[in-house]
């Protein structure tokens, strides 16, 4: 099976079934992408699907044939992504970390889909990625500048 | 991670101070004074500490400064926060900074045991010693280079100058000299003085791996990779004490990816870090191990916890906790005579269930057992027993088992127990030395923790004709975290009624404390902030309880029961413990408490005029030997739906090393605190934990994070102040201040967490 991921071709070998998490870390090597809970309920193995977020954990890698997958390894490809980086960089967002490649997919999922997302944007769009150590405060606020920088810089 | 540690130990050799030589005194002050005097804080650890620059930095000719973590870092900071404190007092510029981190190895770096919210406390000290070490060899190499009296120059952001002749010399340049000098004696340090700390002190600080983090560029447990690496899950006794029967692993084999199946020994209580035993499916991914575990037939014999049962087991704790007796912890006057007297009375009762720590990387350890030697990599918290326990578990030597701690995805007490070491050790043995990850599921973690304890708690209180408080009784019924290392142990130990049963600060004339007995059937771990959860929930909510019933001010009646600013050894309360640190360094200071509790009631504007179904709520304790205080002000909609507009938290921690990182803990203790008040519950069925992934224990997600949280530092004298912890002491005020606060909003009490669905109509 062929993957496209971040923009390259990947030859597979694996089981139609294999959600596309175990094949990214365990057959790809590609560690960014994390296992939380392997039921789609927690958001850390979040990677986008022809650039919509979804739970790689429970898709399996025949749902990605012909399709594209973009991982925390490229986000910072996006602009939006880059932005986000940033702001979590400069935020000081993580603490463990371990639940942030997600948070930062995520995230760009919502700004590209959604430029000027409040609170309750936000909220909707963050609420399936868990972050253990609390740092939703953070997330909310880097969330909030990448979006006014994203702004500004189409602005300027 | 191999590499990297590897490539340190090159540069510690061929670049860095360590040409002349590894071997030098180390500082073990527990070890060399007389061993009959009782040892506290950092000299009271294990292994206690060391303030050696040639363990801790080494220079490269480049310029670059590496420096050891010995601490593991798991969302604390840790590895941002001590290392900038040797780069500030070394003078070295934090942008030219690498942090690596330690192998367990407690003779080599001294304690790394990464719980009681302790790093930055014990290791402050050192670390400036270890920073003004290095700088002053660094100051005396250009001295010599030069020839002029050391007197004559000062390093400087990197570079040593001599401001006479306008010269200067880079730490790169001057570290093969400066490796060959010796380290200054400790006594003849000189640090820095405080108004010159580039870092120390600073909010702006940015974290040592926030940019790996946010690239997703980090390396947790979870991403170990080695050559010829197998994977592994393990099936684990449903309960505690079950057993191996028998199995059926001919469906297994027949999943692709699958190599094979073993067992893992189980061991008799207590539980101590032993591995739970089970079958191990060993295959070419998680994902194949995962789905061979499913097609396991196993048939498990019952062992002594099978019939766990919590609301059975609730009922029991209540029973002992509603009866007179049990043993004594403190006795102040005669509570029972005045409350039989007294006029106005209230007694109530307070029940936590068990929780998970559930940290977002589960437990995961890689192994690579090699005959002789095994080396492992883990997301440890406690890199010295794991070696020493896997040691034992391979009939090894510790110095022949090497642990690399990775970062940790969050540890939370859960990975300070390496019992998922051992069983990736054995697996590898068993595998005859081939290199494999031992992958624990959402499911294992949740389902195999060592839970947080389940607790119950009965509180009175009398008070006379003018309101004052009389009388004050506090039972508390609890299995113990003993039981997980002697499983006859009935009763909480010190370091469990030391966090704020016996120590409460309050002027009550007749107290009485006691701890009737329950038993432990799984096993029983630390939780952030431990046994303050419970005790603090108990307590902050009856005080709230007791102003309500006599009318008065919540604020005015904690402050009362307070009374006048003293200083308190903690011996006069029968807390021996006192988080380890000595009761003269570390009285409880009320004085400290009642200003926190001002502080964040002026800051929250306490008593503020709310719409009808809102409501502030205020709580106040003292852990870790920090003083926390907050008030929490919630919003309750009428089909009970609760949501927190705001928190506000004020903290005296002492000194502040890194104000950012504390912020960013007490952050994420009030969402912790709010996620175990709201939702947090293992319950027991049949010896097994019901929940097992994120739908059923539920933890706090960002829709249901307060809006605000302001987190207020109290400001401390100098650096000389004795420092207080901070990882966990900004959980315990939290779930009693929002149960507070939901009081003042609808008048219902919540006395049993998680309040989840109590508010529905």
């Amino acid at each position: 099976m062929k993957l496209t991921i971040n923009e390259q071709v990947h030859e597979l070998n694996a089981p139609d079934e294999m959600p596309i998490l175990w094949a990214l870390r365990d057959v790809l090597g590609m560690t960014g992408t994390k296992f939380g809970c392997g039921k789609s309920l927690c958001g850390a193995c979040t990677v986008m699907l022809d650039g919509n977020p979804i739970r790689s954990c429970v898709t399996p890698v025949k749902a990605a044939e012909n399709k594209s997958i973009t991982t925390i390894e490229a986000i910072s490809e996006q602009k939006t992504g880059q932005a986000i980086q940033n702001a979590w960089i400069e935020n000081n967002v993580p603490q463990c970390g371990y639940c942030q490649s997600g948070q930062i997919v995520s995230a760009t999922a919502l700004l590209n889909a959604n430029p000027q997302p409040n609170d309750e944007d936000i909220n909707n769009a963050m609420s399936g990625n868990i972050c253990r150590c609390g740092t939703y405060n953070r997330i909310r606020d880097a969330i909030k500048q990448a979006a006014n920088k994203l702004e500004a810089d189409h602005e300027g | 991670m191999k590499d990297k540690i590897a490539n340190i130990s090159r540069r510690n050799f061929v670049k860095g101070f360590a040409l002349s030589g590894l071997v030098l005194a180390v500082g073990l002050p527990g070890l060399s004074t007389a061993a009959e005097a009782k040892q506290y804080g950092r000299d009271g650890m294990p292994h206690g500490w060391v303030d050696n620059p040639l363990v801790f930095v080494s220079i490269a000719e480049d310029g670059t400064v590496t420096i050891v973590a010995h601490r593991s870092e798991m969302g604390q900071g840790v590895r941002t926060s001590l290392p900038m404190v040797v780069a500030d007092e070394m003078e070295a510029d934090w942008a030219q900074v690498k942090v690596v981190q330690a192998y367990g190895d407690e003779e080599k770096f001294g304690n790394q045991d990464t719980d009681g919210s302790r790093s930055v406390r014990h290791f402050f000290m050192p670390m400036r010693n270890v920073g003004a070490a290095a700088r002053m060899m660094l100051e005396t190499a250009a001295a010599a280079l030069w020839s002029v009296p050391v007197s004559e120059v000062k390093a400087m952001n990197h570079k040593v100058v001599h401001e006479a002749s306008g010269r200067s010399v880079g730490f790169g340049e001057l570290a093969q000299s400066a490796s060959k000098l010796p380290v200054p004696e400790r006594e003849s340090l000189i640090y820095k003085d405080a108004s010159d700390f580039r870092y120390i002190g600073k909010s702006d600080m940015k974290l040592a791996d926030g940019e790996v983090i946010a690239t997703g560029q980090t390396e947790y447990g979870m991403d170990i990779r080695l050559e010829n690496m197998v994977y592994a899950v393990v099936a684990h006794p449903p309960a505690y004490g079950d057993t191996l029967a028998s199995y059926d692993d001919k469906e297994t084999l027949n999943v692709p990816g699958v190599i094979k199946t073993l067992t893992l020994p189980s061991s008799a209580p207590p539980a101590v870090f032993n591995p739970l035993g089970g079958v191990v499916v060993v295959a070419e991914n998680t994902w194949a191990a995962i789905q061979g575990r499913e097609k396991l037939k196993i048939e498990w014999k019952a062992g002594p916890n099978s019939d766990y049962e919590s609301a059975a087991f609730r009922e029991k704790m209540q029973t002992s906790a509603n009866q007179k007796g049990g043993k004594v912890l403190r006795q102040l006057g005669d509570s029972y005579q005045v409350l039989e007297d007294a006029e106005a009375t209230i007694s109530a009762d307070y029940y936590i269930p068990h929780l998970a720590q559930a940290p977002m990387e589960p437990p995961v350890a890689t192994a690579y057992f090699k005959g002789d030697s095994c080396e492992l990599w883990a997301p440890t918290q406690a890199p010295q027993a794991s070696r020493d326990t896997v040691a034992k578990w391979l009939e090894l030597k510790p110095e022949q088992v090497k642990v690399n701690v990775t970062l940790l995805g969050g540890g939370f007490g859960r990975k300070s127990k390496p019992d998922f070491l051992v069983e990736a050790a054995l697996t590898s043995k068993a595998l005859g030395g081939k290199p494999v990850k031992l992958v624990w599921t959402r499911e294992d973690d949740i389902q195999h923790s060592y839970f947080h304890t389940v607790s119950y708690e009965h509180l009175q209180a009398a008070f006379d004709e003018n309101g004052k408080t009389q009388a004050w009784l506090h039972r508390t019924v609890a299995p113990s975290i003993a039981s997980t290392f002697d499983a006859s142990s009935v009763h909480q130990m010190p370091i469990e009624i030391g966090m704020g049963v016996v120590n409460i600060p309050f002027s009550i004339p007749n107290i009485q404390l006691e701890n009737p007995a329950a038993e432990n059937h799984t096993r029983i771990g630390w939780f952030r902030s431990v046994s303050n959860i419970p005790h603090a929930f108990a307590v902050q909510s009856f005080i709230s309880e007791m102003a309500h019933q006599q009318n008065r001010d919540h604020k005015a009646l904690l402050l009362e029961l307070i009374g006048d600013d003293r200083e308190i050894d903690p011996r006069m309360l029968r807390d021996e413990w006192n988080y380890g640190e000595s009761p003269e360094q570390y009285p409880l200071n009320t004085g400290r408490l009642r200003r926190v509790i001002e502080h964040v009631t002026e800051t929250a504007n306490w008593g503020k005029s709310l719409p009808e179904g809102q409501g502030q709520g205020l709580a106040a304790h003292y852990s870790f030997v920090t003083y926390v205080a907050a008030v929490v002000e919630v919003k309750v909609s009428d089909d009970g739906e609760v949501s927190v507009p705001k928190v506000d938290i004020s903290v005296d921690c002492g000194p502040q090393v890194n104000p950012e990182r504390i912020r960013s803990q007490v952050e994420g203790a009030c969402i912790m605190g709010i996620s175990l008040a709201m939702l947090g519950e293992i319950s027991f069925k049949d010896g097994v934990a019901v929940q097992n992934n994120f739908d059923g224990y539920q933890v706090s997600r960002m829709n249901e994070a307060p809006a605000e949280i302001n987190v207020h530092l109290m400001p401390a004298n100098s650096y000389d102040d004795p420092l207080g912890g901070v990882g966990e002491p900004g959980m315990p005020p939290i779930a009693p201040a929002l149960c507070n606060a939901i009081f003042a909003a609808t008048k219902k009490r919540i006395r049993n967490l998680p309040i989840r669905y109590q508010l529905e109509a």
